[in-house]
């Protein structure tokens, strides 16, 4: 077997004495999709955090393509092949859609190649490939921020395509759509695992169902548990921390 | 470019047929006076283009462009002091005199060569500004800290600055208006007519050189960066590099505007460095309409020119009217006049007062209208 592309290694990030992770280990072959489910604070964003090196683990190795991401700057890591979409839709509202793909496409990200260079041919289909992916190809001209939510999480994802990243890190994609988008979410992410590796955090348990793919709990900072949706929810342990206390809640 | 762009580029248009129509016509309309005040205002422009960059595009205010256009100033005035010094004792500058200096400070000899001089214009305040924001832009200082910090650095060059007399003839400044350049005196009427249509010419160059630079995806990415800095990061992009940038060519543009201004007010001094007048050119460019080049260039010549008229009739009350200015801007008008007129504010001004009651965009509106009028 191949080496993993991602592999968190004891990972613990402390701030200021509180423990958002501890000692967690995470491995992510190429092509896999993975989602990540876990109560308010179990600390799924810091965990992406790590990843992407906006925030520095206290402890522990994150190693990528065999090669430790500590103490790089966030920029360099995108450039490795690490896309991320954030909780809520960050597009660039002020530039058309078409204008926020031609960012995330351009190849060298150098301030002299966007300068004296247009854009090349093979990137201006690609960027039409995108708009196609996500049916966006009529909102092309149209400002990102007079999308509707639901077209604002997309060309966020297609954007993050457009990085022709090896790993995609994709935070909530569903918060805020409606069920025929949620679904339309969960078919797009599937279709994108197998060429890219995918990491889905969310806490929508029929979008995660509907992924149909090995689920990790968090909670407290640390993976609970590994399987497949059906196992994870009845183990007793899981049942207890997260999913049975929604029930309680419910009641 | 978006949706409106043929709209835009029909107002934009219109307007450069009617800012250079004035700019042909000014020399023989206007009296030498008033025509080098003109001049100075357009010179100003300049330096308006450079904040509009950094802070229109790129979210970045900087309060001390002073310290780059009075850069650009001094090695102006520093030339045209050498070159006309040969009759003084010692062949140097004649305020020398005044502190004993006898012989030239070191960094003065460089200016004795015109080359030397046609580049540190720009040159020097664009290194310096780069190595400045290199070092504040590396730290992620931005926003208030960022505003704060260019005001505190450009305190520190004045008080320097105003320190020196026998350097560069501190408080007092370095007059050029009574120095000589290709045999005239530089405030001669023939020689302010040249700077005049330098200045002219300058402008429009600076303002190609401004919508090439924001033209496209590098454009893009400076808005980006005011928008969404970390977005931008994490799409692989460096935003130090390109705030060093912008903010390096911004000092540069306020470079060239100090040296035009210089030689047309006259004399380059510390006053150039003064906390006022650095905000206004940000208030410039938030009057004529931050994130519109042209914007930048009406604001700064159109209020400049209001300024010296009303000074002129109603001295001491220019600060109240510029303030007063500001705030209608700030809470009426918050894209600018430029922005305003772009999104078809006077058509729906007219309509507001009742002038034109035709409204394209809701023709079921002006039905109702007309129908409560006849009733």
């Amino acid at each position: 077997m191949t080496s993993p592309l991602l592999e968190l290694k004891q990972i613990s990030v402390s701030f200021e004495g509180f423990l958002a992770l501890r000692d967690l280990n995470l491995v992510l072959n190429q092509g896999d999709l993975r989602a990540v489910i876990g109560p308010n604070g179990a600390g799924k964003t810091t965990f992406l955090d790590v990843i992407t090196g906006k925030v520095a683990p206290t402890k522990g190795d994150v190693i990528f393509k065999e090669k430790s991401l500590i103490g790089q700057k966030e920029f360099r890591i995108a450039r490795k092949g690490i896309g991320r979409k954030f909780q809520s839709p960050r597009i660039f509202e002020n530039l058309s859609v078409q204008e926020n793909l031609a960012l995330a496409v351009s190849r060298p990200k150098t301030p002299l190649s966007l300068l004296m260079k247009s854009l090349k041919v093979k990137h201006l289909d690609q960027i039409k490939h995108l708009m196609s992916i996500v049916n966006l190809q009529s909102k092309a001209n149209i400002r990102a921020g007079a999308l509707s939510h639901g077209q604002k999480q997309w060309l966020e994802i297609a954007m993050l395509v457009g990085q022709d990243p090896d790993l995609l890190l994709v935070d909530e994609p569903v918060a805020g759509l409606t069920d025929e988008e949620t679904d339309l979410t969960a078919d797009l992410l599937k279709s994108l695992a197998g060429d890219h590796t995918v990491l889905v955090i969310d806490h929508d348990m029929e979008f995660i169902r509907r992924l149909d793919c090995p689920v990790s709990v968090l909670h407290q900072g640390h993976v609970l548990k590994e399987g497949s949706m059906s196992d994870i929810q009845k183990d007793p342990l899981v049942i207890e921390v997260y999913l049975g206390k929604t029930d309680e809640e419910e009641q | 470019m978006g949706i409106f762009s043929t709209k835009k580029s029909w107002i934009n248009l219109t307007i450069w047929v009617i800012i250079i129509a004035f700019i042909i016509a000014a020399p023989s309309l206007l009296p030498v006076f008033r025509l080098n005040l003109l001049g100075r205002y357009l010179s100003l422009a300049i330096v308006a283009l450079g904040v509009d960059l950094i802070w229109g595009f790129t979210g970045m205010l900087s309060l001390g462009q002073g310290i780059f256009f009075a850069l650009g100033g001094y090695c102006a005035a520093m030339f045209l002091q050498l070159n006309s010094a040969g009759e003084f004792p010692n062949g140097i500058p004649e305020f020398f005199g005044l502190y004993g200096v006898e012989t030239l400070p070191f960094f003065w000899e460089p200016f004795k060569s015109s080359i030397f001089t046609l580049f540190s214009i720009w040159l020097l305040p664009a290194i310096i500004a780069g190595l400045l924001g290199y070092l504040v832009f590396r730290n992620r200082i931005k926003g208030v800290y960022f505003s704060i910090l260019t005001q505190a650095a450009l305190l520190v060059f004045f008080n320097f600055f105003n320190g020196q007399q026998k350097l560069i003839n501190g408080t007092n400044g370095l007059k050029t208006d009574v120095t000589q350049l290709f045999g005239q005196m530089v405030g001669s009427e023939i020689m302010q007519r040249w700077f005049f249509w330098i200045s002219a010419v300058l402008v429009i160059l600076a303002w190609f050189f401004a919508r090439w630079i924001v033209r496209d995806r590098f454009g893009n990415i400076l808005i980006g960066i005011r928008d969404d800095e970390a977005r931008v990061r994490f799409t692989g992009y460096n935003p130090v590099i390109f705030k060093t940038i912008i903010f390096s060519i911004a000092g540069g543009l306020a470079g060239i505007s100090g040296a035009l201004y210089t030689v047309q007010s006259g004399i380059v001094s510390p006053q150039f460095m003064t906390v006022p007048f650095s905000i206004e050119m940000v208030i410039w460019v938030a009057v004529g309409g931050r994130g519109t080049l042209l914007g930048a260039i009406l604001g700064a010549v159109l209020i400049n020119y209001a300024k010296s008229l009303v000074s002129e009739a109603l001295p001491a009350s220019w600060m109240f009217i510029q303030g007063g200015l500001f705030i209608l801007v700030v809470t009426a008008l918050p894209e600018g006049v430029l922005g305003w007129i772009r999104k078809d504010g006077p058509k729906k001004l007219l309509f507001l007062l009742g002038i034109n009651k035709k409204l394209e965009t809701y023709p079921s509106l002006e039905v109702n209208e007309q129908g409560e009028v006849k009733s």
